[in-house]
């Protein structure tokens, strides 16, 4: 009987400052035992606890995919006690990982569909997984037209350049990157993501539409959606709350009935309609 | 199996359990009435006890693990589980209630195997529940409308009755059969007995609860009634109601270090505290106090019915409304959420 709340041990293999107000770093975390590794099977949209001893845990979404071996990629935000932590720590120091938890983005479910995938800020993390995920060969011919619209504040706020870059060049996807207005040096699309979303106008014909946010993104971005025809059965959303368990027991997380670190934090529009905002 | 034991008996009787279990039971302490280990005899003339007997299973404050504080220790900051409970445990005269409470939890922390709490099966696993009927109810006492009963026996190994000078005891689950198992066999009348005190009991308790709209409507019809914007205004969010509660079973996990020695606890937490739900950005879902007193209601009488195929999150004993500061009365609460959804 596997204890839910017991970290595995990991080593911080590598640390990245991802943006260049250096709020947001990103973290490499190698599991020290290789069968822990193997037992943390995982998809795009999941997430895990992070554990420091003696400070505490957050739950943050995994950044990296499955496709790309047995470490696991954080990029974190610091605002309180542990994500503070984390972010003081060095390269080779010892934590703890819990997880995989919630459910993934129904990537199963959703083969064969056109994906749309809008992003905003540094809530991009679990996307930036789902991108990797399906441009993967294996992936990739499962799935019909994929456009990534992506937005940032500014140009050294958006996370992942190397990747976006890449992904630019590809032309088996439709890349938009944009910044909230003009700045020096920056020749890429300006507008905020709403903007974006509307002039780019992604048809909602056999498609999908994976949404990660600011709320106020959200809320601009769905009128959008709505004109353009999409329904909520096709918008997927994930969604945040305070945690602790992360295993549906400790009772804060939940929106109505259902929690969303076990329920979650996966959820379609069209059921988030019928619960309350409590997010 | 239904059997029977003079009162003068059970000193013998504990005391041939105690080579092989811890025993605990109610006792009185001034007017509260608390759980304690057995001394060698049983209260029979109590209520009910002050808290319920859930920190058997799910203590205020528990360890879930510990570290060695030290990076430089090639073992230091990993966690370590804790040990096991080294004994087994019979809890005697806890009320049918509580029993079922417990029935009810099993369902939120032994979900399936990806959320089995460990701690919570564990203590569960090693302790016999031998309850004792309500022969007398208290006032506010409502268990007969939420699915229980004065003389309920789920989650129970056994169910004992006062019969006043002896006490009936009727074997429910395998293991509480054992435990009764050299005692003797009741007589008929002893069981007619017991059957007549259930009736008596039953009719005993007056007070209904409806609860037929709240589980028939829609989630957002029974959150948005209008009865929320008054209910939470005499609410002081003090969290009392949800300590007393044998289901509230919400909480915190805080890591706490002194030297080199380091461990992760779980404590009680309480959905009435605004820090419950806060962000770290600052944002809070459960902002207000309708929020987090709604959040309350919903949960017992709507999220736990709508997740476990009706079955209600409270069980009646009345606990909360003995205890609430301001007089806020679940039974009211209800039928007025019941009402206002016709």
């Amino acid at each position: 009987m596997r204890n839910p709340y017991l970290p595995y041990p990991v080593r911080i293999k590598r640390i990245e400052v991802a943006t260049e107000d250096k709020s947001l770093r990103t973290f490499e975390l190698e599991f020290l035992n290789q069968e822990d590794a193997k037992r943390f099977n995982y998809l795009p949209g999941q997430f895990a606890e992070l554990s420091i001893p003696g400070y505490g845990e957050i739950p943050i979404g995994i950044a990296s995919s499955p496709t790309e071996g047995d470490t696991l990629l954080f990029t974190v935000f610091r605002i309180g006690v542990v994500t503070t932590k984390l972010h003081n720590m060095q390269e080779g120091d010892i934590m703890g990982v819990r997880g995989p938890l919630g459910h993934p983005y129904p990537l199963k479910e959703i083969e064969g569909k056109n994906i749309v995938i809008i992003a905003g800020g540094y809530a991009v993390t679990t996307l930036r997984a789902t991108m990797v995920w399906l441009l993967h060969p294996e992936n990739r011919p499962k799935y019909g037209k994929i456009t990534f619209i992506y937005g940032a504040r500014t140009p050294g706020l958006l996370l992942y350049p190397d990747q976006w870059r890449e992904w630019q060049k590809r032309d088996d996807v439709d890349c938009y990157i944009t910044v909230d207005r003009e700045f020096p040096g920056w020749d890429g699309l300006v507008g905020f993501v709403p903007t974006i979303t509307e002039k780019v106008a992604p048809s909602p014909e056999n498609s999908v539409a994976i949404i990660c946010g600011p709320p106020i993104m959200i809320k601009f971005t769905q009128p959008v959606l709505d004109k353009l025809g999409w329904k909520g059965e096709q918008i997927i959303m994930s969604l945040e709350n305070r945690m602790k368990c992360g295993i549906g027991i400790c009772g804060r997380c939940n929106v109505g009935p259902y929690y969303v670190c076990k329920d979650g934090p996966v959820f379609t529009k069209a059921q988030l309609d019928k619960l309350p905002k409590e997010y | 199996m239904v059997k029977v034991l003079k009162k003068d008996q059970i000193e013998s009787f504990l005391s041939k359990l105690k080579e092989n279990y811890e025993l605990y039971g109610p006792k009185k302490k001034g007017f509260e009435v608390e759980w304690a280990k057995l001394d060698g005899s049983l209260l029979f003339d109590f209520k009910n006890s002050s808290l319920s007997p859930k920190s058997f299973f799910f203590p205020q404050t528990e360890c879930m693990m510990h570290f060695k504080n030290d990076p430089n220790d090639p073992e230091g900051m990993i966690m370590k589980p804790e040990p096991e409970l080294d004994s087994k445990r019979i809890l005697f005269n806890i009320r049918p209630c509580d029993a079922k409470a417990f029935s009810l939890l099993d369902k939120v922390f032994m979900k399936d195997e990806a959320s089995l709490d460990v701690y919570w099966k564990d203590k569960r696993d090693k302790t016999i529940l031998i309850g004792l009927g309500c022969n007398n109810p208290s006032p506010t006492c409502f268990c007969l409308s939420v699915g229980c009963g004065p003389f309920s026996e789920e989650g129970l190994d056994v169910l004992a009755v006062d019969l006043g000078d002896r006490v009936l005891f009727k074997g429910i689950t395998e293991r509480g059969k054992e435990i009764i198992s050299s005692l003797d066999d009741a007589e008929e009348s002893d069981i007619k007995n017991a059957e007549e005190l259930k009736k008596n009991a039953e009719s005993k308790i007056t007070r209904k609860v409806e609860l037929d709209n709240i589980l028939s409507k829609e989630i957002l019809e029974v959150y948005e009634i209008p009865l929320w914007d008054r209910i939470h205004e005499t609410c002081l969010n003090c969290g009392a109601c949800t300590f007393y509660c044998p289901t509230c079973h919400c909480f915190d996990i805080q890591d706490e270090v002194q030297g080199d020695y380091g461990r992760r606890v779980r404590n009680w937490d309480t959905c009435m505290s605004w820090l419950f739900t806060q962000h770290a950005s600052g944002h809070n879902p459960r902002g207000t106090k309708k929020d987090r007193v709604r959040q309350r209601f919903m949960h017992k009488f709507k999220y736990i019915p709508f997740r476990l195929n009706g079955e209600i999150g409270c069980v009646g004993c009345g606990r909360c409304i003995v205890r609430c500061p301001v007089n806020i009365d679940v039974r009211d609460v209800v039928n007025q959420m019941n009402q206002q959804l016709k």
